[in-house]
């Protein structure tokens, strides 16, 4: 059983340019942040072809994107972040890819920590790593209420899937070609990171988190509003609890 | 006071509502959105059978003398408007979507068409 690392990061990412690798990058009205984004991936690694998932924006996302040379699968309308994400994970199991990492298009995550999820991955010691704000990891600090929520969803989730997981609505994540499978068949809907880490744990797929830092945001506006925390957060116990009951999702035929 | 066998059956009923929707959201036929709203539903409706002076108590409260279940009627009634209300506000947006999608698809056909030639 994997737990959560606090030794000093690993540079060495050996074997990462003989993987067929994917960044998927989910963005909602992101124009400001989404080419600084794309840039930075890249930077990090020009092997990755990078997806841009635009849920429906409404502003110039999906161009910019473009115009810095991401690939842009466009939904019609907005589907929200789940069925944004699980596009990104259906297009990675679809065409082949063999690693995917999740960086979100508002510039939460730093693509130079990208190094710390791909590196567990890359080395079979997990098939999915979340990076996470509290493991040990320096820097952010939530308002009170919402550091109740994520302490409140961090022992739950902890409980049921029998591992220490400290940060349970982190997105950047790095995933291999099991983790890809599983997403693209069964992906939950609003703060779908939750659910996921314990479907994770049910198909036993191994579970890795490691420290990373996260950004404020870069510009725009984060989607979470506090009366909807509190209806999402019950939301999401609910669907934790009746997940416990659910028989698993048979994954999609391997190709 | 409710008579006592009129309670355990309400009772009885509310538990079998409860099972239902929890065995839809299980096989993921209920979104967690209306999982919610139904499991409110159904909670409330049981604890009104187990409490049994509770449809006195509430009209009191309301200041409803003569026959206390109208308040039950007027909620009750109330709670099915709002629902529907809602469900119209649903049919319309699927419809909406539906309409974009149908229109993509045409678009799309009609470029691989295009190609095609």
């Amino acid at each position: 059983m994997a737990e959560t690392v606090a030794e000093p990061r690993p540079r060495s990412l050996e074997g990462l340019a003989a993987r067929r690798r994917v960044a998927i990058v989910p963005a909602l009205n992101e124009e400001a942040c989404i080419g600084r984004v794309i840039d930075e991936i890249r930077a990090f690694d020009a092997g990755f072809e990078i997806v841009v998932v635009d849920d429906g924006s409404g502003d110039r996302t999906a161009d910019v994107a473009r115009a810095h040379g991401a690939r842009v699968i466009r939904l019609p309308f907005n589907l929200g972040i789940g069925g944004a994400v699980q596009t990104g994970f259906r297009y990675a199991w679809e065409n082949g890819f063999e690693l995917a990492v999740r960086v979100d298009g508002d510039g939460q995550h730093d693509p130079a920590e990208l190094d710390a999820i791909i590196q567990p991955v890359l080395a079979g010691e997990a098939d999915i790593a979340v990076g996470s704000r509290f493991a040990g990891g320096p820097g952010y600090r939530p308002s009170r209420s919402r550091l109740i929520g994520i302490r409140l969803l961090a022992w739950t989730v902890s409980r049921l899937v029998r591992q220490r997981v400290t940060d349970t609505t982190s997105g950047f994540q790095a995933l291999n070609r099991r983790g890809i499978q599983l997403f693209a068949a069964d992906y939950p809907h609003d703060y779908p990171e939750v659910e996921a880490t314990v479907m994770v744990h049910r198909h036993r797929l191994r579970l890795r988190e490691v420290p990373v830092r996260m950004r404020e945001r870069a510009g725009g506006r984060s989607s979470i509003t506090a009366f909807r925390s509190v209806y999402y957060m019950a939301k999401v116990l609910l669907a934790l609890f009746v997940g416990i009951f659910r028989r698993n999702v048979v994954p999609l035929e391997d190709r | 006071m409710t008579p006592l066998g009129i309670s355990i059956a309400a009772a009885l009923v509310s538990l079998a509502l409860l099972l239902v929707i929890f065995e839809l959201i299980r096989r993921h036929r209920l979104r967690e959105r209306y999982a919610l709203l139904w499991l409110v539903a159904g909670i409330t409706l049981l604890v009104l059978s187990l409490w049994r002076s509770s449809v006195n108590t509430i009209a009191g409260w309301a200041g409803v003398r003569g026959y206390p279940p109208a308040v039950l009627f007027a909620v009750a009634t109330l709670f099915i408007l709002v629902v529907l209300l809602h469900y119209s506000t649903v049919v319309s947006k699927l419809t909406d979507q539906n309409v974009i999608l149908a229109q993509r698809l045409a678009l799309l056909e009609a470029k691989l068409r295009e190609d095609e030639d």
